[in-house]
């Protein structure tokens, strides 16, 4: 059993683990077919003291924050435990973002030190300068002769420079995570020590990971799902961790073979992509052999229902286990909708998906299905110390899912108001629309918010996107929103986000089409997971508040009478 | 010979069922083909075994046009 519970931080935690594990594989980073490095803990040790001990020679004391802006890798998780040993808050940003939308981040919470791979810093620096002239920017993978500007390679950080382990208490802030906030309010979610020691002794005791176990990072580690169990949980289990620094489908199960990959976390959207794959591979074998494989996938499903038994299964479909390296016991798979028949179809094969349900604001997850047994219909059940309450329930028993419990964060940074709004009374409102079953398990049905979260586990704000069509000729103004919140399909599936356009009055049928072509054009610029697939035309003037803000709820009530398929054109 | 951007609209015609005399350097990749990231990254899978070349993936972040993505094959031949 894992007893997290008289630690008093991560960085003690992880302290524990570099010392236990010592001579044992923590880290392992390949690229393509090579590897580009490997450390036990001993070594992952020693790097993040020197990490540590470079970043306090610059002043950087307990409590203040270190930004990591980086693709998945090894030096992400050694910058990491060296932070929090120097008693960081650690402030993990998305590197998807835009550098203006990353810099809008940094901007907002200040960061003495960011940690920062050479192509994000190399448009970070373009940005507005001043709000790094306090701060220590360390780069990686800069080229020979970059332009790196203020910053210093990782390569050169000091050998040896005094290091001082700081300890932080369990109230305290260990990180600080953006839900959103690229294009409206910052929403910086704070969460504590006791947060993740808590979650993570509840996951560890769940799914425990031993030594020699190998865990796969594809998510990326700023996402809470990889940053627990990716970084924090397999450290602390004596796990090792696998990076790969290609995501391209070919190299995921290429790895995931040669590294005997026992663990992995994935959103829907590579759920799916690995299903495709396997399929495709049974589609070529002969047709009585596949006939053979349906029996025992059938088979697999009968012995199997109480209780996951990798070794049965193993034995029974040995070629699609070997296909995936042959070690790989579970996969979990959250922070988007999960299609119950690509996690059904995985259990058949003896490839257990844990499903689970959770969000940024109160750790990793808040549900999760235990797999005694399997349940491909439901997100799980409240993990240990978690409680679930619906609050506005309708006749079919569906409401608003409420949370209380120790992962709930502290409160968003520098934002009293949207943590009012967020927790009420210790209780946090999630948005989203589900109902308990007898048995205890969470079924969602859709959201009570304005937002879509996409397959790939991407929150989309609709007011995070109005930015990209502003000033478009003949447009009298414009709003998104996500369909759902209009026209509710008590679904969490096939979200889609929809503008609502008002064009300048008197616009004849010709300017109209031009009109909705621009804002077309506009929507190819957008990565593709914040695109916009409707339109609606509206000639009415939108409903605004004193200060000029579209008010949203009542526009969406006057377009629900139009229905969805009513009012929706194709963009 | 022809240049990197000449083989990369070939490449891309062939595997998307465009018309290369319809693609101009400075078009949209994902625009012009109608492509999404995923497909984008199967592109780059023909564009490494043609060339012979290694484009890491944070390389090709932000990267929209032939041209531009011309000259990141370029830089690694």
């Amino acid at each position: 059993m894992l007893d997290l519970g008289k630690l008093s931080c991560l960085g003690e935690a992880l302290r524990d683990a570099t010392i236990t594990y010592k001579s044992r594989t923590a880290l392992i980073e390949a690229d393509r077919h090579r590897e580009n490095s490997r450390h036990t803990f001993a070594e992952l040790r020693a790097a993040a003291e020197r990490f540590a001990g470079a970043v306090q020679a610059h002043g950087f004391g307990p409590g203040d924050r270190c930004a990591i802006v980086m693709q998945n890798q090894s030096k992400w998780l050694i910058g990491a435990t060296g932070a929090l040993w120097a008693g960081a808050v650690l402030v993990p940003i998305d590197y998807k973002l835009t550098a203006p939308e990353q810099h809008a981040l940094l901007a907002h919470c200040r960061p003495r030190v960011v940690l920062a791979e050479w192509p994000a810093w190399d448009k970070l620096q373009r940005e507005d300068p001043s709000i790094f002239e306090r701060t220590l920017v360390i780069v990686t993978e800069a080229p020979e002769g970059a332009g790196i500007g203020r910053a210093v390679r990782w390569e050169d950080l000091p050998q040896g420079a005094g290091f001082t382990y700081h300890a932080r208490a369990r109230e305290d802030v260990a990180c600080i995570v953006y839900s959103s906030g690229t294009g409206g309010a910052a929403k910086g979610c704070q969460l504590t020590h006791a947060n993740y020691l808590a979650q993570a002794e509840t996951l560890g005791n769940l799914y425990p990971l031993s030594e020699g176990d190998r865990y796969f990072s594809i998510l990326p580690t700023n996402h809470a799902i990889d940053f627990m169990c990716g970084f924090l949980l397999a450290l602390m289990m004596g796990g090792a961790v696998v990076h790969q620094r290609t995501l391209r489908p070919a190299y995921l199960a290429s790895t995931m073979k040669r590294y005997g990959i026992t663990h992995m976390a994935l959103v829907p959207t590579i759920l799916k992509t690995l299903e495709k794959k396997i399929k495709e591979k049974i589609a070529e074998l002969p047709k009585w052999q596949r006939l053979v494989l349906g029996g025992l996938m059938d088979l697999n499903e009968y012995a199997t229902r109480q209780a996951p038994d990798h070794r049965l299964s193993k034995t029974l479909l040995a070629p699609i286990h070997e296909y995936f390296g042959g070690k790989l016991r579970l996969m979990f798979c959250g922070g988007a909708f999960v299609d119950r028949t690509s996690a059904e179809y995985f259990n058949r094969l003896g490839l257990p998906v844990a499903i689970g349900y959770g969000l940024t604001e109160a750790g990793t997850v808040l549900t999760v299905n235990d797999l005694k047994p399997f349940r491909g219909d439901s997100v799980g059940k409240a993990v240990e110390g978690t409680e679930l309450e619906l609050r506005d329930v309708n006749d079919a028993g569906v409401g608003e899912v409420w949370v209380r419990g120790p992962t709930v964060m502290l409160g968003y940074l520098d934002a009293p108001e949207l943590t009012r709004e967020a927790i009420v009374d210790g209780w946090l409102r999630t948005g989203d629309l589900g109902s308990i079953d007898a048995a205890g398990h969470l079924k969602l049905f859709g959201r009570t918010k304005n937002m879509i979260v996409t397959e790939g586990g991407k929150n989309v704000y609709p007011e995070d996107i109005e930015a990209a069509f502003g000033d478009i000729d003949d447009c009298e103004e414009f709003c998104v929103f996500a369909a759902n919140f209009i026209w509710p399909t008590g679904k969490m599936t096939d979200e889609q986000l929809i503008v609502v356009v008002r064009p300048k009055s008197g616009l004849d049928e010709a300017g109209r089409a031009a009109l909705i072509d621009a804002f077309r054009r506009r929507n190819l610029r957008l990565a593709d997971y914040k695109r916009i697939s409707a339109y609606v035309l509206w000639d009415r003037e939108f409903p605004r508040t004193a200060s000029q803000k579209i008010k949203r709820d009542p526009l969406a009530r006057e377009l629900k009478p139009l229905g969805r398929d009513g009012a929706l054109r194709e963009l | 010979m022809s240049t990197s951007l000449d083989t990369l609209i070939r490449l891309a015609a062939k595997r998307f069922g465009a018309d290369p005399a319809q693609l101009r350097a400075e078009d949209d990749l994902f625009e012009r083909l109608g492509i999404d990231s995923f497909q984008a990254v199967e592109l780059i899978s023909d564009v490494e075994d043609e060339f012979d070349v290694e484009l890491p993936d944070y390389e090709l972040q932000g990267i929209k046009t032939f041209a531009a993505l011309a000259q990141k094959i370029d830089a690694r031949r």
